[in-house]
């Protein structure tokens, strides 16, 4: 079956090279990288390769700043409990946004429950955060700054360095989530001025199951994952060697393609939003013009819900992604569109539309084709399309 | 997901539009919920003559809207008087739990239209069909968490047995 993958961002396919290099591992069958025999030296090698390779992808002065574990998930989880628990006796306050990625949101809303204090700040209609009002949200009590890098739902992408800035200035820690960012767009740990960054395999090709984290050297965080002395002592656990491996190449391959993967990225970004805005009419287009993700497109369709939009282009074997409240998994409205100034029912006819290195212009023309298609059938049965249509006339 | 009979009225959705000369009107759900249905009925000898639909939501709820018109077309307003959520559900061969409190408001916007019919019919002055923008309680008094379907306890922030937050439903 041939399907077109516009939903990117939900599962990158393994690149040829990336597949290899698995297979590879999995046949060499190395070792433990913990083991003090030629098995494990072996291994021991490979692992520090993979995070030589890594490094250079976010231009990590000291290989042993990054940290691999399972997710990006993980990471975020790791760096703000990590800091947080390890600094609880300077203070219990933490400054975040109105936009993070749930783990982000929820990895906070426990520490609350262990009397962490949170102040979100606010984003602007394009989803920016306002340097000045993080500045502001710092207490003296502050640990941690989390502000995610780019959005995974408007591609939004924020003023980190600006931001890096004036954390270092009050000497609070700063974390960003880069899942998104982080083999897509050049990302630079030391000129973002960032003390922990977050990042994920699968989104530059590599595989699902594999995260990573940057540590600047001397940053205060505690293991979130308690053992062995694996991850420079930072995170325990026999490591995913054949995942890890596999990311190394990841890594690699997205550093010598970064520049085609964004020329493409933003020809096919040009050619999608023009189309929509020609072909469908009541749409928004969200997040900023400029500064946000090539790779990514959020559109919030009038009158209609996200789902059926999903389910009518999956019978087309189209793959796109919508935040709509209905979708599986959650019932509430995004908060990201919320907090964006969207209202209920748009935020509900969200699609996010993610594609590749892999996808031509022609996916994204029988994307239109079919779209909209598609959005006339449900507008044609949507009460909010007959009352606007009635009203208008 | 969802069941074949779903898909089925998803994608050839029966009823669909607008009835311009309906006897009776009803209207239910807000789009904070993510779906809004609307039912017209048209009534001749006490029988559903015509029922149509129109639903801002997801698959489920136009499949909800959609089976409920045929289930409800031809029918005495006694007879479809005892048509309910759970029947419609029935019907569909089931539906996802989490979608069981949220997409699954057919009967009750058709137990509306036929409200509107008596009201109409006995002269009563007709309201603006009114949606609520409230989080309500289908099972009567009781609050139950709409994403694994166990009872809540309304002051927690969380669902105890999903870990879901409950806040934005209420």
């Amino acid at each position: 079956m041939n399907i077109i993958n516009l939903d990117h961002i939900a599962a990158n396919p393994l690149l040829p090279g990336v597949q290899e290099a698995m297979i590879d591992a999995i046949e060499k069958n190395y070792g433990n990288p913990s083991s003090q025999h030629k098995l494990g030296d072996a291994a021991a090698e490979k692992l520090q390769l993979a995070r030589e390779q890594v490094a250079r992808l976010i231009n990590s002065p000291v290989e042993k700043e990054v940290i691999f574990n399972s997710s990006g998930t993980e990471s975020v989880n790791h760096a703000i409990k990590g800091v947080a628990f390890a600094n609880a006796n300077k203070g219990k306050h933490i400054v975040t946004s109105n936009i993070e990625h749930n783990a982000v949101l929820r990895t906070l809303r426990a520490l609350k429950m262990m009397d962490y204090r949170v102040t979100s700040v606010p984003v602007d209609e394009y989803g920016r955060v306002n340097p000045t009002d993080v500045a502001e949200a710092i207490k003296d009590d502050t640990i941690l700054v989390s502000i995610m890098h780019s959005n995974n739902e408007i591609g939004t992408i924020q003023p980190i360095e600006a931001i890096g800035e004036i954390t270092r200035d009050k000497k609070v820690i700063f974390h960003s989530d880069a899942v998104d960012s982080v083999g897509v767009v050049p990302i630079d740990v030391q000129q973002l001025g960032v003390d922990l960054l977050s990042f994920a395999a699968n989104q530059f090709y590599g595989p699902s199951g594999v995260g990573g984290l940057y540590i600047r050297r001397g940053t205060r965080i505690w293991p979130l994952i308690d053992g062995g002395v694996q991850e420079n002592n930072k995170r325990a656990g026999t490591e995913n060697l054949i995942g890890i491996i596999a990311t190394g190449v990841a890594a690699e391959l997205a550093v010598d393609e970064m520049q085609f993967r964004i020329d493409h990225a933003r020809k096919l970004k040009e050619r999608l939003i023009q189309g929509l805005r020609q072909r469908i009419e009541d749409i928004i287009i969200n997040g900023h013009p400029e500064l946000s993700l090539p790779n990514l497109v959020s559109v919030s369709v009038r009158f209609i819900e996200g789902e059926g939009i999903v389910l009518m282009l999956d019978e087309e074997n189209i793959a796109v992604s919508t935040r709509s409240a209905c979708a599986a998994g959650a019932l509430q409205a995004s908060h990201v569109l919320l907090s964006i100034g969207r209202d209920f029912a748009d935020a509900q006819g969200t699609l996010v539309i993610t594609y590749g290195r892999n996808n031509s212009e022609a996916d994204i023309d029988r994307f239109l084709d079919v779209l909209e298609d598609v959005v006339q059938t449900l507008r044609n049965i949507s009460p909010l399309y007959v009352q606007a249509k009635q009203a208008q006339a | 997901m969802y069941s074949n009979t779903v898909m089925d009225h998803f994608k050839n959705p029966r009823n669909v539009g607008e009835m311009k000369d309906a006897d009776g009107v009803g209207e239910v759900g807000n789009p904070i919920c993510g779906d809004m249905m609307t039912i017209y009925i048209k009534v001749k000898d006490e029988v559903l003559e015509d029922v149509k639909f129109l639903t801002f939501g997801c698959g489920a709820a136009i499949a909800v809207s959609s089976i409920l018109t045929e289930m409800a077309k031809g029918k005495t307003i006694q007879e479809a008087q005892h048509i309910t959520n759970k029947s419609v559900a029935e019907a569909l061969e089931g539906l996802p739990k989490n979608k069981l409190h949220c997409s699954n408001l057919g009967a009750d916007a058709l137990q509306s239209a036929i409200r509107d019919y008596f009201d109409r019919k006995s002269g009563k002055v007709r309201k603006e069909p009114k949606r609520k923008d409230e989080h309500e309680h289908h099972h009567g008094d009781r609050c139950y968490c709409p994403y694994c379907d166990v009872e809540a306890d309304e002051k927690s922030p969380v669902c105890v047995n999903c870990g879901q937050e409950l806040e934005a439903a209420h």
